[in-house]
């Protein structure tokens, strides 16, 4: 079959973008051919302000080079500007009359800097600020004159003002409104700005209204005019009063425009053969200046143009971020307020610290912040996704305290990071890497610089330094990910709370009946998706589903871990930490025997065989004749216990008697991640309870349950759920506790994040105000936990004895 | 020894059937090259490649296998079953078998 032609007017970011994503999902499907009026291929137009500050070059931020495009078979005509859309007979022409004919045009053609309609506008030296051409121009005017006029005080005024001052030149700022970015900033922020700016020598001219550039005899600009009659000389003078949409191909094509292109939720103009992306576009009556909303419409535009048709773009928020360097400042939302907002503010004046939240209804609506932008990624974040902050507020202000965070030293403010510092302590990558591959890879998203670099790949603790990181190198260009919207994987469009919808209301009991009624892309699902997968159709319907081993991680699969070296390690269960003669022998004998070359005692109360041969493992587990540790999997790990009343003189209840029953009573249940339980017999505490997923304190007159701790990588307090008076009564509360988040939480959540996701209160109604609902949720458990035969002995008398046989030996060659 | 070693080296041998292999999974054929991890996809395709991780030697047969990749278990990169090689943006390659399957018979040309 023939491919359909697809046409581009406009090789810039979002276009190529588009593109990218096209070429992702349906490489084949198109002949694909590109105009381009610049000479250039695809670059980061953001960066031009570091290019022209000479902090780059323009080498650097080349994004897709003419490589690129012949390697993926595109056509590129670059220097050549389409004037011209024959809609009837589907062709574009260009100025110099060459026609290229298509059956799907994608208009990404940008926008225009908006040029003041004022005498002398035309003369040389007077520029805009738009691409790689007006860069140089600067760059050159530069080195021959001295003073510099740049007229409007907006981002790209004072990027613009800040490169020309660090190349030498004498800047004056000229500014219309009372003070700078008076779209991003209020009056406090933007004259601290200002004084910042003043402070690197730049001069300002506010409440200033151009009227007329004035040349010399030789007809190159010479003084600006204002309104009051004044004048000052200017040898170049820049105008970065705004941009407007370029919709001049579209609308003589008669395509519907105002104020841009007009665009539905699937980005295709009232033509439906054409679409467009960028800044171009006007989508529900906003064309947008920035680049973060040009990814989610590439991403939607590319979807449709495959013939997939999922997506939809339903707009953006933005933020701002300066890049001049040495000036930190932020803002997003609705950083005015208004009579029904209030605000949460501090001002350090001396030391240069300004911050403000905005909130409606206990919801972050707007934020501005100069000095300190460290949580700015987390603030918006907290924007985009509407959370409510009633429960933090308190601490909103100071920020999102990284403490107890391991493995980066302590630090929690990427800014005040030297380059050679570590960033993720898992991978091994400092902050100078993590820079240097965003800018030289030019990645935007927190997944791109995980893929690239590493780093936060792993236990994702240091996600908020890569993301400040991030945030910082690419300025406004960063969208944090909303959680809420995030699909299982690359696999599909749907989240995890839909998966699971399905899988209960269709009664789904294969991954296979799951990913054909949800319509996966993907054959198979992949490494992420096909476990949750397999869990949420146990969870949800034990004993009707069948575990599908395949789509199990090798440690639940193996039922051991498996080590650097290939090797396993072998954790036998020792229900409340308590083990006696006869058990000791028997892993004596074992590690005899196998040997086994190390024996630890764990963290959690009992005894870790490591270095094991896969295909020794049934044998070992047949020999040692204990229950499985679960050790390897996503289940009930420990009941770690202390010695209690039996022995202990501050002891007031039996916490080891009570520990030993609640591992009997779980063991073996499986859960989005792994469960740790404590009981102490006192408030002393000895057995940690605090931090772990369920912590038992015992008391004079019952028991205290604590959940939702975590000890390991950021250290969480487990939150106080409720006292009870009997053994039974912790079983029971404890048990149904579990079982909702079995039943609701993302494969991979440990209670912490979820309960930071759904709420204490939420947890307390289900257990806690809900009599009836918990003894249903306790039987649930109950019920899924019986007959659950332990995986070491079905194992040790056969079953799945592929798993740990070599298929063949071939004869030494 | 010198015969057999020909013999050996140009000739297909039978390592067993395709349905010791689970489907999505892979077994262990030992070699004097080294482990080599021989795959069977959802298609009953089979594919061999040496167990070993090109990032940092973990063993490919103990993977999740979706598709025509598997997941190495130590660092998820996904290695190309037909060509061994990773996916970008990682970069490497793990050395590959030629296989072949008759009657349902997987042979391995070392
Ligand atoms: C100096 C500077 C700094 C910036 N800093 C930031 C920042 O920090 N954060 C941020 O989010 N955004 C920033 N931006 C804005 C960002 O660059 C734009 O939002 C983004 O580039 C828009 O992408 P686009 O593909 O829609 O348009 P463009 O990248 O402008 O691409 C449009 C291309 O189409 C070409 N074209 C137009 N008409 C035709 C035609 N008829 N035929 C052929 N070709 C045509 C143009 O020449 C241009 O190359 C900055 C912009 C500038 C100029
Ligand atoms: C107020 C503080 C504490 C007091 C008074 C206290 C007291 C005790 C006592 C008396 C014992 C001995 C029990 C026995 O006779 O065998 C004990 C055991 C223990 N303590 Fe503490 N302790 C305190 C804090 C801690 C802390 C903070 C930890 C851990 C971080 C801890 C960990 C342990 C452990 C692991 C045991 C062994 C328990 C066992 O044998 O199962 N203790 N503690
Ligand atoms: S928590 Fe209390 S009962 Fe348990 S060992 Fe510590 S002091 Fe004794
Ligand atoms: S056992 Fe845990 S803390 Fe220790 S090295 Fe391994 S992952 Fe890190
Ligand atoms: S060894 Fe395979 S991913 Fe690290």
């Amino acid at each position: 079959m023939k491919k359909m032609k697809l046409v581009m007017v406009g090789n810039g970011m979002a276009g190529v973008r588009t593109l990218e994503e096209i070429l992702k999902i349906a490489p084949d499907l198109y002949d694909i051919t590109v105009f381009g009026a610049e000479p250039h291929a695809n670059y980061n137009r953001i960066l031009l302000s570091p290019v022209l500050a000479g902090e780059m070059t323009l080498k650097e931020i080349m994004l897709n080079d003419v490589d690129w495009y012949e390697k993926n078979g595109i056509t590129l005509h670059l220097n050549k500007t389409i004037t011209q859309i024959d809609r009837i007979s589907r062709k574009v022409i260009a100025a110099d009359g060459f026609e290229e004919s298509y059956d799907r045009l994608l208009l990404a053609t940008g926008s225009n800097p908006f040029v003041l309609p004022i005498p002398g506008k035309d003369l040389p030296g007077v520029i805009t600020y738009r691409d790689i051409k007006d860069t140089n121009a600067m760059i050159e005017a530069a080195s021959h004159y001295k003073n510099a006029v740049v007229i409007g005080g907006g981002l790209l005024g004072l990027e613009a003002a800040n490169g020309l001052k660090l190349r030498g030149m004498d800047v004056t700022v000229v500014h219309l409104a009372d003070w700078l970015m008076e779209r991003q900033l209020d009056k406090t922020a933007a004259d601290m700005l200002k004084k910042s700016l003043e402070n690197k020598g730049l001069k300002f001219l506010l409440k200033k209204q151009t009227t007329a550039i004035l040349g010399n005899g030789e007809g190159r600009v010479a003084r600006v005019s204002f309104s009051d009659g004044e004048e000052i000389p200017a040898d170049l003078v820049v105008m970065a009063v705004g941009i407007k949409p370029n919709d001049d191909l579209a609308k003589s094509a008669g395509i519907h425009c105002t104020r841009g292109i007009v665009v539905s939720d699937t980005m295709q103009t009232y033509d439906p053969r054409i679409y467009a992306v960028g800044e171009c576009a006007s989508h529900r009556g906003i064309a947008y200046g920035l680049v973060a909303p040009l990814f989610e419409m590439a991403k939607v535009c590319a979807n449709h143009l495959a013939h997939l048709g999922i997506g939809r773009y339903e707009g953006s928020v933005t933020s701002t971020k300066l890049k001049v360097t040495g000036v930190d400042l932020f803002s997003a939302g609705n950083f005015q307020g208004a009579a029904d907002t209030e605000e949460i503010l501090l001002h350090d004046a001396v030391g240069g610290v300004y911050k403000k939240i905005v909130l409606k209804d206990d919801r972050i609506v707007g934020s501005v912040m100069v000095g300190d932008t460290g949580d700015g990624a987390w603030y918006f974040q907290m924007l985009r996704e509407k959370k409510n902050v009633a429960e933090i507020r308190d601490h909103l202000m100071f920020g999102q305290s990284n403490l107890g965070n391991t493995g980066h030293q302590g630090q929690s403010n990427a800014a005040q990071m030297a380059d050679t510092m570590e960033v993720c302590g898992c991978n091994g990558v400092c902050k100078g890497v993590i820079v240097k591959t965003i800018k030289e890879k030019g990645l935007f998203t927190l997944d791109d610089v995980r893929k690239h670099t590493k780093a936060s790949s792993s236990c994702g603790s240091c996600t908020g330094l890569v993301e400040q990181i991030l945030a910082s190198t690419v300025g406004g260009a960063y969208a944090p990910q909303a959680n809420k919207l995030k699909p299982m994987c690359g696999c599909t469009d749907h989240t995890h709370e839909e998966a699971r919808q399905v899988i209960r209301e269709q009664h789904l009991l294969t991954i296979p009946s799951v990913m054909r009624f949800m319509e996966w892309r993907t054959p198979n699902g992949c490494a992420s998706c096909r476990p949750a997968i397999n869990y949420y159709l146990l969870s949800t319907w034990p004993h009707e589903a069948l575990d599908d081993p395949q789509s199990r991680f090798i440690n639940e699969r193996a039922h051991a871990n498996i080590q650097k070296d290939g090797t396993y390690s072998v954790v036998p269960r020792m229900y409340g930490g308590v083990t006696n003669s006869a058990e000791l022998r028997r892993i004596a004998d074992v590690v005899d025997k196998y040997n086994i070359p190390t024996v630890k005692v764990t963290g959690g109360q009992r005894i870790d065989l490591l270095g094991v041969k896969k295909a020794d493992l049934p044998k070992v587990w047949a020999d040692l004749a204990m229950p499985s540790g679960h050790a390897y999997a996503k289940a009930l790990r420990t009941v770690k216990t202390c010695v209690g009343s039996e022995w202990c003189r501050f002891g007031v209840q039996d916490s080891t008697q009570m520990g030993i029953d609640l591992e009997r009573a779980f063991a073996k249940m499986y859960a989005p991640h792994k469960v740790k339980f404590a009981v102490s017999g006192c408030p002393r505490n000895c057995a940690e309870s605090g931090i772990k997923d369920v912590g038992v304190i015992g008391v004079d007159s019952g028991w205290e349950i604590y959940v939702a701790g975590n000890g390991g990588i950021k250290t969480e307090v487990a939150q106080f759920l409720c006292k009870v008076k009997t053994a039974e009564e912790v079983l029971e509360y404890s048990g149904a506790f579990l079982q909702v988040y079995r039943e609701e939480a993302r494969y991979l959540d440990r209670t912490v994040h979820w309960v930071a996701r759904v709420g204490l209160d939420y947890v307390k109604q289900r257990v806690l105000e809900d009599a009836e609902g918990r003894k249903a949720l306790f039987g649930r458990l109950l019920y899924a936990l019986q007959g659950e035969k332990d995986p070491w002995q079905e194992r040790a008398q056969g079953v799945a004895k592929h798993e740990y046989q070599t298929l063949a030996t071939v004869a030494v060659v | 020894m010198n015969a057999p070693e020909k013999a050996i080296m140009n000739e297909w041998i039978n390592v067993g059937a395709v349905e010791d292999i689970p489907r999505l999974g892979a077994r262990v054929v030992q070699s004097a090259h080294g482990d080599i991890a021989v795959f069977r996809n959802a298609d009953d395709e089979v594919f061999a490649l040496l167990d070993k991780c090109p990032h940092k030697g973990g063993p490919l047969s103990q993977g999740i296998v979706f598709g025509r990749h598997v997941a190495c278990p130590l660092h998820n990169w996904n290695i190309g079953l037909d060509d061994g090689k990773a996916v970008a943006p990682d970069e490497g390659c793990a050395h590959r078998f030629a296989v072949k399957v008759v009657d349902q018979q997987v042979f391995l040309n070392i």
